[in-house]
């Protein structure tokens, strides 16, 4: 999956990636290919992880995890960071979801009862950011689909998403339904139809 | 100028300005530029009831989690407040009251109130819980929330180098939150590794003006790193 949201990169894009899956694209981005990573809590043009011994406390990423620094880094305050973001600077926003929706709205921040955590940049980035990529398990760890005619839980947004990559394969939000774009290997359309929760229309 | 602004402990910093019921700006983006040394002073200052903004609240253990172990919080206004079961019970047996805001809506809401500003429209939380009871306005064919500006009475902030005067020089990504608290506070308080004489700082380098920073204490606490992430050496 984080393989092939690497695909949707384009030379020169900023890119703020999430935390989890997302963070991984990283990993994936071709040689070829020149982007700089955002990071909201006030960094443009994130490095990797540091070597060993060399982590400094005060270079962190939004994840809070250690990062390092690059010959184009610039750091700024979370005023300037989330006016990058609201003001549509950055290109692609790249996050997790625990739902969306067939006219791409979003969920991923709240689970009323249970989890009480917070949505961090997440609200700022989908209703700020030009394209808006998500990228999740097509089903949930009970094998609900997480792909859905309406969203259930809180909303992050509505109709923000763009376009959504699963282990089964590509999703574009069209209102109504979903645009199946591509199917992944060794996956039918049947357990397309099967494992999804809103109706689909095969390009 | 002298002094005026300098003074030689957390705890004497905070002594004379703090009383129950205060909203307090309290920056750091986890434990990254938090002022922790304000943070245990204002433990044992043993003032109660208070509304602090903040994005996270501490880790168990460590900053503000230690000021909802107290009891001394009345309100959290927070982005994140995951991985921090101090927060979670208290929330959970009613001992706490929590705002969620988004990232960056908390952080131009502290922005404006220091540049007094009393509110703003957004995009961000339209269609969601955070729009629920605010006033709505379409622009230009987009439907945007109004979101208020925080003033505080006290803002605690971290900065790596403050010079007599209050100007403050922060360092990478540890500036976060802390240039619009400063702005925010009516009284602000900055925790810094190193006080340096007036003139030693480049005026061009400055990243808040001593006009925002009413006191300036040298930290006592070492920073810490909440997440240690490596690449591994190639071999």
């Amino acid at each position: 999956m984080a393989k092939r949201a690497a695909a949707e990169l384009q030379n020169g894009f900023y890119v703020n990636l999430g935390i989890g899956i997302p963070t991984l694209v990283a990993n994936y981005i071709p040689s070829s290919v020149n982007v700089i990573l955002q990071s909201e809590n006030g960094m443009l043009a994130m490095g990797p992880f540091p070597y060993p011994g060399e982590e400094d406390p005060d270079l962190i990423n939004a994840g809070k995890q250690t990062v390092s620094e690059l010959p184009l880094t610039s750091y700024f305050s979370s005023a300037d960071s989330f006016a990058m973001i609201r003001g549509g600077h950055i290109d692609l926003a790249i996050l997790g979801a625990m739902e969306v929706s067939a006219n791409g709205d979003l969920a991923n921040w709240m689970i009323p009862g249970k989890s009480v955590k917070g949505m961090g940049g997440a609200m700022d980035l989908v209703a700020g950011v030009k394209r808006v990529v998500v990228v999740m398990d097509h089903t949930s760890k009970s094998g609900s689909s997480k792909l859905l005619a309406k969203c259930t839980l809180p909303l992050t947004g509505e109709g923000v998403v763009d376009l959504v990559i699963t282990n089964l394969g590509v999703f574009e939000p069209q209102g109504s339904h979903l645009a199946v774009k591509e199917i992944a290997n060794g996956v039918s359309e049947n357990e397309i139809r099967v494992k999804t929760d809103c109706a689909t229309v095969f390009d | 100028m002298g002094n005026r602004k300098v003074f030689d402990e957390p705890i004497s910093v905070l002594t004379d300005i703090v009383r129950d019921d205060m909203l307090i700006c309290c920056g750091g983006f986890g434990l990254c530029g938090m002022p922790e040394s304000l943070i245990d002073a204002l433990r044992q200052s043993g003032v109660k009831g208070l509304t602090v903004v903040s994005n996270n609240a501490g880790v168990d253990g460590i900053g503000l989690a230690r000021l909802i172990e107290s009891g001394q919080i009345r309100k959290m206004i927070s982005s994140y407040v995951g991985n921090n079961k101090t927060f979670e019970s208290a929330y959970l047996n009613g001992k706490i009251e929590l705002e969620f805001s988004p990232q960056g809506t908390m952080s131009e809401r502290i922005r404006a109130g220091g540049a007094g500003i009393p509110g703003f429209y957004t995009r961000t939380g339209v269609g969601t819980l955070v729009a629920e009871g605010k006033p709505h306005m379409s622009f230009d064919g987009q439907t945007y929330i109004l979101e208020r500006s925080i003033r505080a009475d006290l803002s605690l902030i971290r900065a790596e180098i403050a010079d007599e005067e209050g100007n403050l020089i922060y360092r990478k990504t540890a500036r976060n939150f802390n240039p619009m608290m400063a702005m925010s506070g009516t009284v602000t308080i900055a925790e810094v590794m190193e006080i340096v004489p007036v003139g030693v700082l480049d005026p061009d380098h400055i990243h808040t003006p001593g006009i925002f920073v009413q006191r300036v204490v040298k930290s006592t606490v070492g920073k810490r790193i909440e997440l240690t992430t490596n690449r591994d050496r190639k071999p």
